[in-house]
């Protein structure tokens, strides 16, 4: 029917355009090998890992990362990582109530005397955030503020594959080195002592051919990328390295410097339901922590959905014949 | 509302009373119950119906959604993302919302696209047809208004370009600008008011959408063969059928099956259309690496920018505007333009081919303004390196490089002499985003001003059937053998 070509056609043409703006200067973000069970019309989360994931975010990224639009009764509401059928009221729930109670917040009321208390969080209030502020934040992470992860997923393209390149994606340690540069150091004038050299007197080196996930392809990225001192060369991150790069300047590298440091390590955290702590098991696991955190009602959405299109299939198909019956004596 | 004469007959003594009032079931009737409808018209007629109720979807669900939301630079976004948080269903109705823009804007391209190749906008539709082109500048408005409103980085950014263009109009550009953000900058009064237009404009839409049926009944529909339904009483029963329940059981059908398709975003890929960066809170001091606006104002944001020339004393940015408005007034006065007696391209072999033309580079624009203008399409050779130092007498000089070794040698070689010296790349000629953009928008422009105007005093048109009637039959034919009689 020329009308559904046409239909395809447009739809396509909106994909074309959808895609054309993901591009940029960062390597393809890509998911674990076995892919994300949340994907397809009725993939639905991993919870187990969702839960795993909660832990590498309190025990790892909360240190810097606040999650402001996400309270502790989330993590227990349907479709929560700790949602439990035993507690509809997720303020019931009493391990959403002992994870609230472990971080120590301050209140936002008063007390009677007019002061601000430390208390212990409940479940209504929004994840502790580290910092009181962002000049905080900025002012103990070198000047980078670290974003609110609350809607991280859908704030970068790739989503969680995004999440799960950039925790992976750092360079490995035998494609780093570090040199001794030679300070230039302006001869001491008479009588005074030798000034102490201006600057950093050892510069990181990153060798890209030594970096796996840049190794695919038709590219050979033959040069060094000199990493800023207090920033993280990763591919995945977007940015631009042509200025960090010796080398030519029309093949440098994709990806871009971040302020943050590698963080997961094998074994960074101890996972309490035994699972081995491995650097992809982590970032598996804390993408789909943020996954879930940056659409909790996601698994609704989805159930909502199939019960949505088996309706509007099933009204389609009899109104195709209601149609056929209606016109079946008019020539047209 | 038409010239056809009412059969209503009121039937109980409520209707009778009521009738001699305010003849408003009457009206009804004999628009959407008895309304002569040709009986030719295909699924490309469907789409007026679907967009009624792309109007009313994103009316209801927006009325909710004002009820939620806080239109504040402080609260605006924590507001979004709590009625997709806490709200009951707020994630179906923003989705919805958001989605249904979208899905808006593609109803309304292709039932535009079906008026342009049908000839829907010539005599004696043309107040019909301008009463479109007006709803489609109000949606454009409104797309824009609400857009801004989730106060993403998008929304922001976006809005700062936009009102910028208004900035390019001399003499009263800066003050008008200054009166849409309420300010010397995007701020929260100018949230407040985008608000405040937001609400507003959805009802001015419905308002000429009224105007848009009622002189949609006064002339009748036209239909794909663009010969009009007859007037006599035995040709007009030849010619057409009532409206219901001939073409309420077709547009259900069609309806349906756009929501369907509207289902599979909203509920599957809900964030598919939109842009990334717009999860991001707006920070005026982070501009994003590239300002896109949504999909549907692409081709219009391509025209924009493929301008990048002065012409006389009128500067380029000016020009950009002057071209993206003239590109949306140009419809408004296209019935004066298309100089063709006949109305339907079906037989207009030429003009056909300039009409698929001109839909390809439509979707082609689209693609251009959601690309970044200095990339290149096709590149001719290759990037060369340039080594930029210092002479022996102390000038500025350059060298180009094929190869990178021998260019970073020379470059060595003169800061070891004590020079300065830098490498930088010289692009390559190519045909670049911003050259299809340009060659596109001279079609576009061409289409109207050139090619309709002309091709219709030159162009031999096919033979167009007598009556709907006969052209309906002769599809029949075509389709199987005629019986033996």
């Amino acid at each position: 029917m020329n009308f559904l070509r046409f239909v395809s056609a447009g739809l396509g043409a909106i994909a074309v355009v959808a895609s054309a703006n993901a591009a940029g200067g960062a390597l393809h973000a890509h998911g674990p090998e076995e892919g994300w069970a949340f994907e397809g019309p009725l993939g639905q989360l991993d919870m187990e890992s969702v839960q795993r994931g909660y832990q590498v975010y309190r025990e790892v990224c909360a240190s810097c990362h606040s999650m402001r639009m996400l309270s502790y009764r989330n993590l227990g509401e349907p479709g929560g990582p700790f949602y439990d059928p035993e507690y509809p009221n997720a303020n019931d729930n009493p391990l959403v109530k002992s994870f609230a109670a472990m971080d120590e917040i301050l209140d936002t009321e008063p007390n009677d005397v007019g002061d601000y208390d430390y208390r212990p969080a409940r479940t209504s209030d929004t994840f502790k955030a580290p910092y009181p502020n962002a000049n905080a934040a900025r002012a103990a992470n070198g000047g980078a503020l670290p974003p609110d992860l609350s809607v991280i997923t859908k704030a970068r393209h790739g989503g969680a594959s995004y999440i799960y390149s950039l925790m992976t994606g750092y360079p490995s340690e035998e494609a780093i080195s570090t040199v001794e540069i030679e300070a230039e150091v302006e001869a001491p004038a008479e009588g005074e002592e030798a000034a102490a050299p201006a600057g950093p007197t050892t510069e990181t080196l990153i060798d890209p051919s030594r970096i796996e996930a840049l190794s695919h392809g038709d590219h050979h990225y033959e040069g060094t990328l000199v990493q800023p001192v207090g920033q993280y060369y990763n591919p995945y991150m977007a940015g631009d390295t042509t200025a960090q790069w010796r080398g030519d300047p029309r093949h440098a590298p994709p990806g871009g410097f971040l302020a943050m440091p590698p963080q997961l390590t094998d074994g960074r955290v101890s996972y309490l339901d035994g699972t081995e702590a491995t650097v992809e098991q982590m970032a598996k696991d804390v993408a789909n922590f943020l996954q879930w955190a940056g659409e909790p009602k996601q698994s609704q959405r989805k159930s909502t959905g199939l019960a949505a299109m088996i309706y509007l299939v099933i009204l389609a198909v009899l109104l195709w014949f209601s149609f056929h019956r209606i016109w079946r004596k008019v020539d047209h | 509302m038409s010239g056809h004469p009412s059969t209503y007959e009121p039937k109980t003594g409520f209707t009778k009373w009521l009738d001699s009032r305010l003849p408003i079931v009457r009206l009804a009737y004999d628009s959407f119950v008895d309304f002569p409808t040709p009986k030719n018209l295909n699924y490309w007629w469907t789409f007026g119906g679907i967009l009624a109720v792309c109007l009313m979807t994103q009316i209801l669900t927006g009325v909710v959604l004002a009820m939620h939301y806080t239109p504040t630079v402080d609260g605006a976004f924590a507001s979004v993302e709590r009625i997709m948080r806490d709200v009951p269903y707020g994630w179906l109705i923003r989705y919805i919302h958001a989605n249904g823009a979208s899905m808006f804007f593609l109803a309304v391209y292709i039932h535009m696209v079906r008026g342009l190749y049908y000839g829907s906008y010539k005599a004696p539709r043309e107040v019909l047809w301008i009463l479109g082109c007006v709803i489609f500048l109000l949606m454009m408005g409104t797309a824009f208004l609400g857009y801004v409103l989730p106060w993403g980085q998008m929304s922001y950014h976006g809005a700062n370009v936009i009102t910028g263009l208004i900035g390019a109009v001399p003499v009263v550009g800066d003050s008008i600008k200054a009166w849409l953000m309420g300010g010397p900058s995007i701020g929260n009064q100018t949230i407040q008011r985008f608000f405040s237009l937001h609400y507003l404009l959805p009802f001015m839409i419905a308002g000429v959408v009224i105007l848009h049926i009622w002189a949609l009944h006064v002339p009748g529909n036209n239909n794909p063969t663009g010969v009009e339904a007859r007037k006599d009483k035995e040709g007009l029963k030849k010619d057409t059928v009532p409206f219901h329940p001939y073409y309420t059981i077709k547009d259900a059908f069609a309806i349906v099956v756009f929501l369907i398709i509207f289902a599979a975003f909203v509920f599957y890929a809900p964030n598919v259309l939109g842009h990334a960066d717009n999860y991001i809170e707006a920070n005026p001091l982070v501009t994003p690496a590239h300002i896109v606006p949504e999909w549907y104002l692409l081709p219009f944001y391509a025209i924009l920018r493929a301008i990048t020339f002065n012409i006389g004393p009128i500067d380029a940015k000016l020009l950009g505007v002057i071209a993206m408005f003239g590109s949306i007034a140009i419809l408004f006065v296209l019935p004066w333009l298309d100089t063709s007696k006949v109305r339907s391209m079906r037989y207009r072999p030429i003009a056909r081919q300039f009409f698929f033309g001109f839909v390809v580079a439509g979707l082609l624009l689209g693609w251009c303004g959601a690309s970044n203008p200095d990339d290149p399409i096709i590149p001719m050779g290759e990037d060369q390196l340039v080594v930029t130092y210092t002479d022996a007498n102390g000038l500025q000089a350059t060298q180009t490089y094929e190869e990178y070794e021998p260019a970073a040698e020379f470059r060595d070689s003169r800061i070891e002499a004590g020079q300065e010296a830098t490498i930088a790349i010289k692009k390559a000629p190519a045909f670049r985003f911003v050259h299809l953009a340009q060659i596109l928008t001279l079609y576009y422009f061409a289409y109207f001003l050139v090619i309709l105007p002309l091709l219709g005093l030159r162009e031999k048109p096919k033979d167009e059937p007598a009556s709907i009637h006969k052209a309906v039959l002769g599809n029949k034919d075509r389709a199987a053998p005629a019986p033996a009689e």
